[in-house]
């Protein structure tokens, strides 16, 4: 999903990085009140971190015959609200920027702002409309996360295709162009990431439920409604 | 036990779909950020240079998958952990 080290010219990657900075800083700012007032999460958020290390490193093949990777940023999302992902993404995209020439340093504003922020921000926004509308919790968390993950793809496209508008038709045909790699690529692996993150929110409730109503993801009635129909 | 199967068939459905498009095309499986860089090319007429290079690269693709391994090793190992700890306690020996 990585816009490539070098490949913003200016002003884009100064622009992304302007936008990505104050979600990063509210996001730490966030973190800290989290790490100071409720240690009983903390393993939580090392999961929803550990998450988007391994699902960002899987790359997949997919229809297309190429390969992308998943991002993970739904869970840590839903759990613990976009600004707190954003940070999240931060150490996920700086690791493959510094180590693996995966994306890079002048292109991590664009990279933040496309898995860090607008995904999260997607994933949290869907699960809250999918919740307030009723619907059953494991499609909420498989639609919320699988659209987060295409959106970052999506957005990729957008950040590529304002800072390289096609001669003749400008902006729309250079996204179009990007979004038939990205966005087209990735479809089949939004839907895994969408599937396996719900295994996960299973799994979670299981062992630790109490965390979710803490971290307000789930009411105390409607966590009662989800174990009385798995057992 | 019902979310797990459905999840196992999504995953099988992927997985044969990348057995039956890698047998019947000549798919290179590039990663897409690689092929970005193609329409980048095509965009600009192939004059668009990198305003930066990274500042370190894997020198072979082994070492490109064993950090890629080792990230996703790092975070098996803490999903392990939380998982097995919290079950370990919820049932006590």
């Amino acid at each position: 999903m990585h816009v490539m080290e070098g490949f913003l010219p200016s002003p884009w990657w100064q622009i992304w990085f302007a936008i990505s900075l104050p979600v990063i800083i509210y996001g730490i700012y966030k973190l800290n009140g989290l790490i100071k007032n409720k240690r009983d999460l903390l393993p939580l958020l090392a999961v929803a971190g550990a998450y988007i290390f391994i699902l960002s490193s899987l790359k997949l093949p997919s229809v297309t015959g190429s390969c992308s990777h998943p991002t993970g940023t739904g869970l840590a999302a839903i759990l613990f609200g976009p600004a707190i992902s954003a940070v999240l993404g931060l150490i996920v995209l700086l690791y493959q920027a510094l180590f693996l020439a995966h994306g890079g340093l002048t292109t991590l504003g664009a990279n933040v702002f496309s898995m860090g922020i607008a995904s999260p921000v997607i994933a949290y926004v869907i699960y809250k409309a999918c919740t307030k509308a009723g619907l059953n919790f494991y499609i909420a968390v498989f639609l919320a996360c699988a659209f987060a993950d295409l959106a970052t793809y999506v957005v990729t496209s957008i950040e590529l295709a304002l800072a390289f508008p096609a001669q003749n038709g400008g902006v729309l045909t250079s996204f179009k162009a990007f979004a038939t790699i990205f966005a087209i690529t990735h479809i089949p692996l939004a839907i895994i990431e969408g599937a396996i993150t719900v295994l996960i929110f299973k799994y979670v409730i299981q062992i630790k439920s109490d965390v979710l109503v803490k971290l307000d993801v789930l009411s105390e009635a409607g966590l009662r409604k989800i174990k009385e129909m798995t057992t | 036990m019902k979310l797990e199967i459905i999840v196992a068939v999504i995953v099988l459905v992927f997985t044969a779909q990348f057995l039956y498009i890698s047998s019947t095309t000549d798919a290179e499986y590039g990663g897409a950020d690689g092929e970005a860089e193609g329409v980048i090319d095509e965009l600009t007429g192939g004059t668009y240079e990198p305003i930066a290079d990274p500042i370190w690269e894997p020198p072979s693709g082994e070492i490109e998958s064993l950090l890629f391994s080792l990230q996703a090793a790092i975070g098996a190992l803490v999903i392990g952990y939380y998982f097995g700890y919290y079950k370990g306690k919820k049932q006590p020996m």
